[in-house]
This record gives C-alpha cells, structure tokens and sequence, in this order.
C-alpha cells in the first residue's frame, strides 16, 4: 500500500525476546510509531518479559504492569486521570496477549470497548498461554495443538475483531508482523483517532508453533494469502476496509510450516480448508 | 458550633459523599452494590449539579473499579471508590496490588455480610478479611466521623503512600439519618494539601511501575511498604489532631472512655461502639467500674495505645461483629496477641456479638458484662446473641 514507516526509537535492542521473535518486531511498530509521549500497560505475557525487569526497561516510556484481567481497566485509569489533569497529548497504550484479552481481560475490554474509553488496545496474538508453555486459549485455532490440548482443539478460534466491531468502538484492525507497513500505518492512523481503538496483531509464536527460527514473518505472510487471517479495518463498527486478504494459496502451505499442526489428518486439513474459505466468504460479505 | 461549617441532617452514606466531595477527588470509578450505592449516587448529583468537577468511570466489575483506581492514582490524581460485601472480595487481589504500587486510594467500605447465603446485614468480616493486604482501615460508628475520617484518611494516605480503606456499618450507619457538621470547603483545603506526587506514571518522567523484580528487591519493598504503615500511627494521630485544631472534633487512634478504675473494658470496633458507651454509662451510674476501649485504626494495629489502655485492667471483654471461623472474632485474636507479655495485661473474654447483624441493645450488653465479671474466660471465642 506503499506507506512509509516512520519510527521514533522508543523500543530498543537488547530486550529479553527469543531471537525471531514477532512479537518483539509488533511491539517495534507499535511504540515506535506512537512515540515518547505515551504510557504503556502490560499484563503478565511475554510482552512483559521484553518490556524489561525492574530497574530495567526496553522501552523509553513509562510502562504500567498491571494484573492479568485487568489492562483496559487499567488503562482507563490513566486515560482518566490523564484528563482530569487537563492533558490531551499523551497517548495510553495496551499491549496484552491473547490470553489477557480474549480470556480473562475480556470483560474489562468489553467494559471499556462499551464506554469508548481513550486508549488504544494492541492485542498482540499468539493464539495461546505461550509465556507459561503454550496452553490453549480461546484464540487457539480449531484442532491446533497446545499443551492443554494435546490431541487438538476441538472448538474455533473466538473471533475477536468481530466481537470488537459489534461493540461499534470508532476502530478496529487486523495486522500481523508480515505485512510491518500494513501494521505501522493502522498503529499511525488509531493515533490520530479518539475513543477506544483495537488492533489484533497475529504474532506467530516461534516456540509455541514450533516454526524454525526464521520462519516468523513468512507464516505470517502466509496466514493473510490463505485467507487464514485477513487484514482489514472497521471504522464505527460498519465501514469496513479489505487491506491484504486470501490468494488462493492452500491453507496446507500455512499449516506445513507448523508442528502444531503436524497431528493431522488429510481429512483434517481439508476441514480447516473449508472453514477458512467459509470465514473469507463471511468477511467478503461484509465488505463495501 | 463551628463558624466555618454548616449542619444538615443526612445517612451515613451521604455523609461519605460530602467528605468526598470536600477531598476533591478527580477520578471516580464505581460498581454499585447494596449498601454502598448511595455514596456514589451522592457523588453522581455533586456532578451533575457541577458541584463536584470529577471523572466517573462506570465499570463492570469491581475489579476493574479497584484497577482502575490505582493507575489514576499513580498517573497522580485523588482517587476515590466505596464498595461493600461481594464487591470488596472481588477487589481482593487488586487491594494488594494497590498497597504494592503505594496508591494512596481513599476508598469507603460499607460492612455488609458475605455470602453465601445472602444477607445484607452489618457484619465486619469483609473489611477484616482484608487485613494483611497493606491498606489502613479505619472503623467508624456514625456519619460525622466517617465523613470526617474520610479526610483524615486523605492526609494519612498521601503522606505515607498507603492506600486506606474506611468503614462503617451496613444500615444501622449507612442508611440512618443523623444531624452532620459539613465543614467548609476551605477548612479542608487548610487541611489537605493537593495531590502532588514525585513518582507517578508520566513520560516527562518516565518511570515504570510493575516489572519484575529479583528476591532482593522484592525484599526491600515489602520491607519499607511496612515501615511506611509503622509510621501511619503517628501520621495518624497527627492527622487526627490537626482536625481538632480545624473543627473542634477528634476520635483519636483508639479511644478510651471511662476506664479510669475499671475492673472491665468493653472493647469493639464501629456501631457497637456507640450501643457500649451507652452501656458503661449505665452500668457505671449502678456502680459498675466498667470502660469501654474503642479500636478506630485497625490498620495499622495500634499496639502500643492498645497496651496502654488497657495495662493495669483486670478484665476485657471483647465484642466482635465479625467471625473468621477456626479463630473466632478478629479483634479478639489481634487484642490477644497486642497484650501478650504485658506483665499487668487483662484476661480476654471473646464474644461473637452482632455476627449476621443481630441487635446488641444496651440491656443485653449489661448482662454479658456481668457475665463476664463474674466469669473465667474460655480460651476461645464464646458465641453471643
């Protein structure tokens, strides 16, 4: 889409993410789009482990850890007192994991996604409990493997940015590290809205996904071009933007990458074929 | 009468909003629960009238009220929330959270009974569940105090960076009507200075608050986290004495009344604090040398005011309107453990009195305390009406 990225450094090297790590590369984007005059808050994930142990930080910001169920509730503190205190420039920032947001963060995000509370929420999504040995979570795909369910999850992934949209909150995104231009210029374009603003981040989990070291940003890729994952915005929960979505690629080429999937059957595979044409037909259908 | 204040008759709770309204607390988040909710009804006219410049976060959950009440406090605001029951069980683990971030929240805890079953009675056994999360708590008996305890509990807070929880009781305090002095807005202002923290989340800073920590210095905080509430008596105590000097009204840490020659203390926290003066007065005009030892500041436990009162008693008797079972009542317990090693410390009666909310009247009162004269105590608590 030909969007130049324009960074401030506030994320800087020498955190504590495993090399290849896409969320480390998410949170790039995110801070360093959004600038120094921002605060962040963080749940327990390892968003928190990059974000650095006392006395130490990766980010040259102010970053609130809170509880796990409780970001947006925190965040709206800030935004809050940030008014009371007359202040219109500094931006609050969530960036939480799958687990904090679709799971046990839900109603808090819900609360405030309800009141249009003025932050923005990054959903940095590795569809499951990656940080205590990838467990699963209600963003685990249907049939993946995670240490909870061994034998694959028998139910779909929740799907988060629709429930977003339908509390009609002024924005809503998909983005993924693949696409760092795509993800950059959506962080840029919720900076300069108000109200409560959600961005998922699909962020492949190297370990928890068992993808090759280098493997990160092309699974990422490949979720967006087998209609997996599409990227698309959701302006007032009704306008909706197609930015990258399905080629044609077969979804086998997405789930060969990963040993998460390595369990299935050919049977299977053409079952998260079909859903995923299924999901694109569905999102296509909502396009303007 | 105070020149600087004005009188109006209102419940206990409505006497908390004034309080709040004179701290000039800026954030606000609330969940509403029975008795709880007409303090921040209170607070919601002060607003809309534009009476009270605040932000009212309507959250979802008390949880999220409590969570959202430590960030604005250290994003350098005067927080504010009341809760009650339920509502503070949820808050649990952000209460510790609170004292950990040293929030200096003021929140208002209505004692109601926990269920299961139901009930929605007075009963202190919320707040005092709460005890070891680093929050002072401050017991009250009626709507003056706890309107004036609000304040104090501002001056304590943010002068030792701990947040602090006051209360009184479900119905027989919150909802009852009672003549308050409302001091004026410059009184307070005399008396609270504004909320001006060094430390607070704010990028021109660009401190953090939250990340890991090693065993060291996890070590070091909880290490000062408890000298910070030591040095809460004496904060408080000041605090206490500067409203005096302001509006001619004290409560002290504890409070001690008539106890000179006593051969019993009657000792209790909140409402039935009111019901045991009333009762010393009529035992002593029959002859009875009896006292009474009110417990305001739970949190930190006043230990050495506690000694002294009560060194050189023969006998207390305490009433406890709570019960944790496997212990019996809490100040009970805590009484106990204060005078242990006293050389002229007291034997202790511990009476369940109230628990659930059943009425203590002035009569049945008198009787326990003959009882209790006449009597050895059980090493255990003893369950009264």
């Amino acid at each position: 889409m030909g969007y130049q990225i324009k960074e401030e450094k506030v994320f800087n090297s020498g955190h504590a993410a495993c090399p290849g790590c896409s969320e480390a590369l998410a949170i790039r984007y995110v801070v360093n789009t959004l600038g120094p005059d921002t605060i962040g808050v963080v749940p327990p994930s390892c968003i928190a482990i990059i974000s650095g142990p006392q006395p130490l930080s990766s980010m040259r910001m102010p970053v609130y850890q809170t509880t796990l169920e409780s970001s947006a509730a925190s965040a709206t503190g800030i935004a809050r007192a940030l008014k009371a205190k007359g202040n219109d420039h500094t931006k609050v920032v969530v960036m939480a994991g799958d687990g904090g947001t679709y799971d046990i963060g839900f109603q808090s995000l819900s609360s405030a996604a309800e009141r249009n509370e003025d932050f923005i929420y990054v959903c940095l999504d590795n569809e499951g409990y990656m940080n205590t040995g990838a467990q699963k979570s209600s963003s685990t795909p249907h049939l993946a493997y995670t240490a909870s369910t061994p034998a694959g999850k028998l139910t779909p992934k929740k799907n988060l940015a629709e429930i977003m949209v339908a509390h009609r909150i002024p924005y809503v995104a998909t983005a993924t590290t693949g696409y760092p231009d795509d993800l950059a210029r959506k962080v840029a374009k919720a900076k300069e809205m108000k109200g409560l603003r959600f961005i998922l981040v699909l962020a492949p989990c190297l370990d928890g996904w068992g993808l090759a070291d280098n493997a990160g940003p092309k699974v990422s890729r490949l979720a967006v071009e087998t209609g997996v994952f599409p990227l698309y915005e959701v302006e007032n929960g009704e306008r909706y933007t197609l930015n990258y979505g399905s080629k044609g690629t077969p979804v086998v080429q997405y789930l060969s990458l990963q040993k998460r999937y390595r369990h299935l059957s050919q049977a299977q595979v053409e079952e998260l074929q079909a859903e995923a044409n299924l999901n694109w037909q569905r999102l296509q259908g909502k396009l303007s | 009468m105070n020149e600087r204040s004005s009188r109006i008759l209102v419940n206990g709770n409505h006497a908390v909003a004034y309080g709040v309204k004179l701290a000039q607390a800026q954030v606000v988040p609330v969940y509403p629960i029975t008795p709880q909710t007409p303090i921040v009804e209170k607070i919601s006219e002060f607003q809309a009238a534009g009476e009270m410049v605040v932000e009212l976060m309507t959250a979802e959950s008390e949880h999220s009220a409590m969570s959202a009440c430590i960030t604005a406090s250290l994003t350098g605001v005067r927080v504010f929330t009341a809760t009650a029951s339920q509502g503070l069980m949820l808050m649990h683990e952000m209460l510790h959270y609170a004292s950990g971030a040293r929030a200096p929240i003021v929140m208002f805890n209505v004692n109601r009974t926990i269920g299961s079953p139901w009930g929605f009675w007075p009963d202190q056994t919320d707040s005092l569940a709460q005890r070891d999360t680093g929050w002072i708590q401050y017991y009250c008996e009626n709507g003056q105090e706890s309107l004036d305890t609000v304040l104090q509990a501002y001056r304590v807070a943010e002068k030792v960076l701990l947040p602090a929880m006051v209360m009184h009781e479900a119905f027989y305090v919150s909802h009852a009507l009672e003549g308050v002095e409302v001091p004026d807005q410059e009184v307070v202002d005399q008396y609270l200075p504004v909320f001006d923290p060094p430390h607070r989340l704010d990028p021109d800073i660009g401190e953090s608050w939250g990340n890991t920590v090693g065993q060291e210095m996890f070590y070091r905080h909880r290490r000062d986290l408890g000298l910070a509430m030591e040095s809460a008596i004496e904060v408080a105590e000041e605090a206490d004495a500067e409203w005096r000097k302001l509006t001619g009204r004290s409560y002290g840490i504890v409070e001690q009344y008539r106890c000179e020659g006593a051969e019993l203390v009657i000792a209790t926290m909140g409402s039935m604090a009111g019901t045991a003066r009333e009762t010393v007065d009529n035992l002593r005009d029959a002859g009875l040398p009896v006292g009474l030892l009110k417990v305001k500041l739970f949190r930190p436990f006043p230990l050495a005011a506690v000694r002294r009162v009560l060194n050189g008693v023969p006998k207390v008797m305490v009433l406890d309107r709570n019960f944790a079972p496997g212990t019996g009542g809490f100040l009970h317990q805590e009484l106990k453990a204060a005078l242990y090693g006293l050389e002229q410390g007291p034997v202790v009666h511990g009476y369940l009195a109230g628990v659930g909310g059943t009425n203590v009247s002035p009569t049945v009162m008198a009787d326990w305390v003959r009882e209790a004269m006449a009597t050895q105590p059980a090493a255990g608590p003893v369950w009264k009406g």
